[in-house]
């Protein structure tokens, strides 16, 4: 994965599939403590202690389309890579929470990419889910909330072609003047 | 910031004119894979190449969705269209030019692109 936005695409599917009505997505830049801290937090199902010990294992996967299960596995160890560690605390109908920290500075750190993509394609689908995405950059935040485009929206679907463009363009932009103009 | 909500409300008003135009169960809908292996192959790009070409042609009319992987990795990405009426129509290997124009031919004009469908579902 060569973006940072891509493993949080992955996370995210994970909580969808399990079940998740809300999600809560966090990405704080401190470039002080020089630490970049990614935490995605959902209520789906949760899983048992023995699948959480197993569940950052590549050979491991409840589904049973294939037989590996890669997408936490990728995220650890691009976390480790960057001097960092991911961590997963979850419990069986309790949610789980995925908390990777890495150095800000370490070149091998991926580019966050294109998170108004990630976000738009995490809110393609028929079953609402409430989603919210915080971004927080030294003293600067960003805030996306599917919760209140879909108040805006009243009757209409969040996951309408023209929609979830606008959702992509208005993160990017959102993010684009928390960083100043420097990344479009 | 105002500007974005203002096209915010101009989608809101095509949408709401096209539910009143459409009967029930008429929209397309378009599916684009979603597991590790789509993800990694480039999905989100064929997915964020689909919206914007769904923007600009203004396609309320069509609902996007995802789903996980369906175990045909090699395949990835993968992209559904489905009209109303019509089999599932599965497409292999789409990459973001591609994707506008299976929007572009399929979806608008309901043309199937025979060489890239890797599958297709019974009527």
């Amino acid at each position: 994965m060569e973006e940072l936005a891509l493993h949080l695409l992955d996370l995210l599917e994970n909580a969808l599939a399990a079940g998740a009505r809300h999600i809560l997505i966090t990405i704080e830049e401190d470039g002080e403590r020089d630490r970049l801290i990614v935490t995605v937090q959902d209520d789906g199902r949760g899983m048992e202690a023995a699948a959480l010990e197993k569940a950052l294992d590549p050979f491991y996967t409840t589904r049973t389309t294939r037989k590996a299960g890669l997408g936490l596995s990728l995220f650890q160890a691009t976390a480790v890579q960057c001097g960092g560690t991911l961590t997963l605390e979850s419990q069986p109908g309790q949610g789980t929470r995925v908390v990777a920290a890495m150095r800000l500075s370490h070149p091998d750190l991926p580019p966050l990419g294109d998170m108004g993509a990630t976000i738009a394609t995490a809110l393609s689908r028929e079953e609402p889910v409430e989603l919210i995405y915080r971004h927080r950059r030294g003293r600067q935040e960003f805030q996306f909330s599917s919760t209140w485009l879909q108040l805006h929206l009243g009757e209409i679907p969040l996951n309408c072609g023209p929609v979830l463009d606008w959702v992509q363009r208005y993160i990017n932009k959102g993010l684009a003047e928390l960083y100043g103009g420097d990344q479009s | 910031m105002i500007k974005s909500l203002d096209e915010l409300q101009k989608i809101k008003e095509a949408e709401l004119e096209a539910i009143r135009l459409r009967e029930a169960g008429q929209k397309a809908r378009i599916v684009v894979g979603m597991g590790t292996c789509g993800i990694a192959a480039g999905a989100r790009e064929v997915m964020a190449a689909i919206l914007d070409e769904l923007g600009k042609r203004r396609l309320t009319s069509v609902a996007v969705t995802q789903t996980g992987c369906i175990g045909l990795c090699a395949q990835e990405p993968l992209v559904d269209v489905i009209l109303p009426g019509k089999p599932r129509v599965t497409y292999g290997k789409v990459d973001a030019g591609k994707a506008r124009q299976i929007v572009a031919q399929h979806v608008v004009n309901g043309i199937v692109i025979t060489e890239w469908v890797v599958n297709r579902g019974e009527v």
